[in-house]
């Protein structure tokens, strides 16, 4: 019965196969297109042929590029990657018990994560696959394995980063967002938390507020304070833009951190005041250690607001404390030659970099983030 | 939670919220009734190179005793407002040409109204339709096949607005790559960025996918909480397929339709990121761009706060108007939960 009703049929089977094909290559073919184009040289990354444009035959004569063996060497890394990052609350734990202390446990699993990284992507996959591609230039029957496939070049990704010194707007961005993040959060669980455990008008009236706010055109925010933030010295100051996108996030913020805190029952503040914690307290020591995959998803969200803003940072930033996304726009327009239009497409791969591998490691967090605002709120 | 605590613990929050959107609300309102500018004057001044020398006219902010630029700033009514609706010139355009859409859109409010309305209407349907379209399908699939597909799904939705419409325009340039797949299918020239049409329907494609995968995650996890029972009741009733989607699954996932419809609304009113991306402010304007464009410093280097102001406000006009429905919607629950 429950085989027979739930089973598609056969035409069917090939519609929803069909479609989901399309959907994935209409959804992933510009991206990855990009990436494409940032390892090409110009003449490849616009040729009229696709295939020119994947196997770069002119980047392949000039400047070289990826064989078999690198190939592997790549998916191999990826893959190694992916596994450990699966099996992180395994390490995680046995750190813990080295150390004792959650902090430091945590921060050093993100250095051991930076560290693999490095070592996988700047050696193994670079110097190693090289030697190996050396050595097997020389023996007969497995030449072919060394031979290069792909056409790669770096030279935009280094035009960008050292030449046009992209690595100053990338720190930018990266302390613009570290502040929002943190900020919305200390202030955003604090609210939440209070609107969860209430039912009183105030609560209520607050959270409507939040909702009509949450409708606001950024640009309405900028206009109130441009002015004075300009006559008192902030225009070019990251703090400024910090707490215009912390406001703006705000409301989403506490609706979601909210709906995340309904999920805890009531009755542990309730146990934990009886034991005699005062409301801080049990704040503090029961609810919050419950509540860390609320807060890091509601920090995603947050992390992808300021690191995707383009509006605020464009009208209250210029020049050297510009974020990445507006610097790029700057670059763009001034691109006279193909080179310079290939090294944008470069910029805006580097851009992308971080959202895909956020996107490959929190995919869980993000669903269940999107789908919390709506079915509890 | 007794009172005193929960005012300790939305205070910062509500300070936050006060401070940097209530207030500058006001201050906007304000502003939109006056007019602020950098006095200048005009310099001559003359300039000296090698091959002798010239006198050029330059605009130069005057300063004051302490070196500060001085300022006007002074009230002009509804002369902002004015200046951006520009009604004699829309009456002058209605008597002579009646009242053509197309000529009315010569001025730039009305063009950005028009785009700004048309954009959020049309891409909602299909995003709708869309993202059930992918929910269902996704549901029917190998349970192994769907970590993947839903990461591949988040992607657009995940990425920087600016740059995925980037990624899109490159595909579409003069030599991209689409472009020169359909030249070589209809055998003539294209130049997609020429024509105002054909980017306006760039962006709303672009708008599509970004704000599908939005509404396949909302719809997939509903999905999953329709009561399998009732299916199956409907099933032994005789219910085919479309039936069963049209008469059980819908009115289940109904308020979630309400929400995405919703949260869609509000944020495709906003539209910004897609004229900076595509580089279409010279064919398009929408709402939100006039004001950023205002607040922008112009080749003479002034911003027009005031005018900014004022469109702000316009703008703020029609997300009220977008509220209204929710709003009652919200206060008849309340009502209710009291009685």
């Amino acid at each position: 019965m429950e085989s027979k009703l739930f089973n598609l049929s056969l035409s069917l089977k090939v519609i929803v196969g069909i479609s989901i094909i399309l959907w994935s290559f209409i959804a992933l073919f510009p991206l990855l297109w990009v990436f494409i184009m940032s390892i090409k040289l110009p003449i490849d990354s616009f040729a009229a042929n696709p295939l020119n444009v994947i196997i770069g035959p002119n980047t392949l004569k000039q400047v070289g590029g990826l064989s078999f063996i690198n190939l592997i060497f790549l998916c191999f890394s990826i893959y190694i990657y992916y596994k450990f990052f699966k099996s992180r609350e395994h390490y995680f734990l046995k750190i813990n018990n080295l150390t004792n202390n959650k902090l430091i446990s945590f921060l050093l699993l993100v250095v051991v994560f930076i560290a693999l990284f490095l070592v996988l992507f700047l050696f193994f996959n670079t110097h190693i696959a090289n030697f190996l591609n050396n050595i097997f230039k020389y023996i007969p029957f497995l030449k072919i394995l060394s031979k290069p496939l792909i056409g790669f070049t770096t030279q935009h990704f280094i035009a960008v980063w050292s030449e046009n010194e992209f690595y100053i707007q990338f720190l930018n961005t990266a302390m613009v967002t570290l502040g929002v993040v943190t900020i919305s959060l200390t202030v955003g669980t604090l609210a939440g938390y209070a609107l969860s455990r209430s039912s009183s008008v105030i609560a209520f009236w607050l959270l409507v507020a939040a909702l009509v706010f949450r409708a606001l055109p950024h640009s309405v925010l900028v206009t109130g304070y441009l002015e004075l933030f300009i006559d008192y010295g902030l225009y070019g100051k990251k703090i400024a833009v910090i707490i215009l996108l912390v406001a703006i996030n705000q409301p989403f913020t506490i609706w979601m951190l909210r709906s995340f805190f309904m999920n805890i029952p009531q009755d542990l503040d309730e146990a934990a005041q009886i034991d005699g914690c005062n409301p801080f307290q049990a704040f503090w020591m029961v609810i919050m250690p419950l509540m860390w995959p609320g807060v890091i998803t509601t920090g995603l969200f947050s992390f992808l607001l300021a690191y995707n803003d383009y509006l605020v940072c464009a009208l209250l930033l210029d020049g050297q404390s510009q974020t990445m996304v507006p610097a790029i726009m700057q670059y763009f327009n001034m691109e006279t030659t193909m080179t310079d239009l290939v090294e944008s497409i470069a910029a805006a791969a580097s851009i992308t970099l971080p959202l895909f591998i956020l996107v490959m490691f929190f995919q869980k967090q993000i669903v269940s983030g999107l789908t919390q605002g709506s079915v509890k709120g | 939670m007794n009172k005193k605590t929960f005012l300790i613990f939305t205070m910062p929050s509500f300070m936050m919220m006060v401070f940097f959107i209530a207030i500058p609300l006001f201050l906007v309102f304000f502003q939109s009734f006056h007019f602020k500018q950098d006095i200048l004057e005009i310099v001559e001044r003359e300039k000296c190179d090698p091959f002798g020398c010239k006198t050029e006219t330059l605009k130069v902010p005057v300063l004051d005793e302490k070196g500060d630029r001085t300022k006007i700033n002074i009230w002009v009514g509804w002369e902002n407002y004015k200046n951006i609706l520009k009604f004699e010139e829309l009456n002058s355009i209605i008597k002579n040409n009646g009242y053509s859409w197309s000529a009315i859109q010569s001025i730039d409010f009305y063009q950005a109204l028009r785009f700004t309305i048309t954009f959020t209407f049309i891409t909602l349907p299909f995003v709708l339709f869309f993202g059930m379209c992918l929910a269902l399908c996704v549901n029917n699939l190998l349970n192994r096949l769907k970590g993947p597909v839903i990461f591949i799904t988040l992607l657009p939705f995940i990425i920087t607005p600016v740059i995925g419409s980037l990624s899109i325009k490159w595909l579409f340039i003069g030599d991209g790559i689409v472009t020169s797949l359909l030249e070589y299918i209809l055998e003539k020239d294209i130049a997609v960025f020429a024509k105002a049409w054909s980017i306006e329907l760039l962006v709303l494609f672009y708008r599509i996918w970004h704000t599908t995968p939005f509404a396949f995650v909302i719809f997939y996890a509903a999905l999953q909480t329709v009561d399998k029972d009732r299916i199956e009741a409907a099933f032994v009733d005789g219910a085919n397929r479309f039936q069963r989607l049209r008469y059980i699954v819908i009115p289940h996932i109904m308020p979630l339709i309400v929400f995405v419809t919703l949260i869609h609304l509000m944020d495709a009113y906003r539209v910004y990121d897609e004229i900076v991306g595509f580089g279409a402010e010279g064919f398009l304007n929408s709402l939100q761009w006039m004001t950023y464009d205002f607040l922008r410093l112009d080749d003479s280097g002034s911003r027009y706060i005031g005018r900014a102001s004022a469109t702000s406000m316009l703008t703020m006009i029609g997300i009220v108007i977008i509220l209204i429905p929710v709003l009652r919607r919200v206060f008849r629950e309340q009502k209710e939960k009291k009685n």
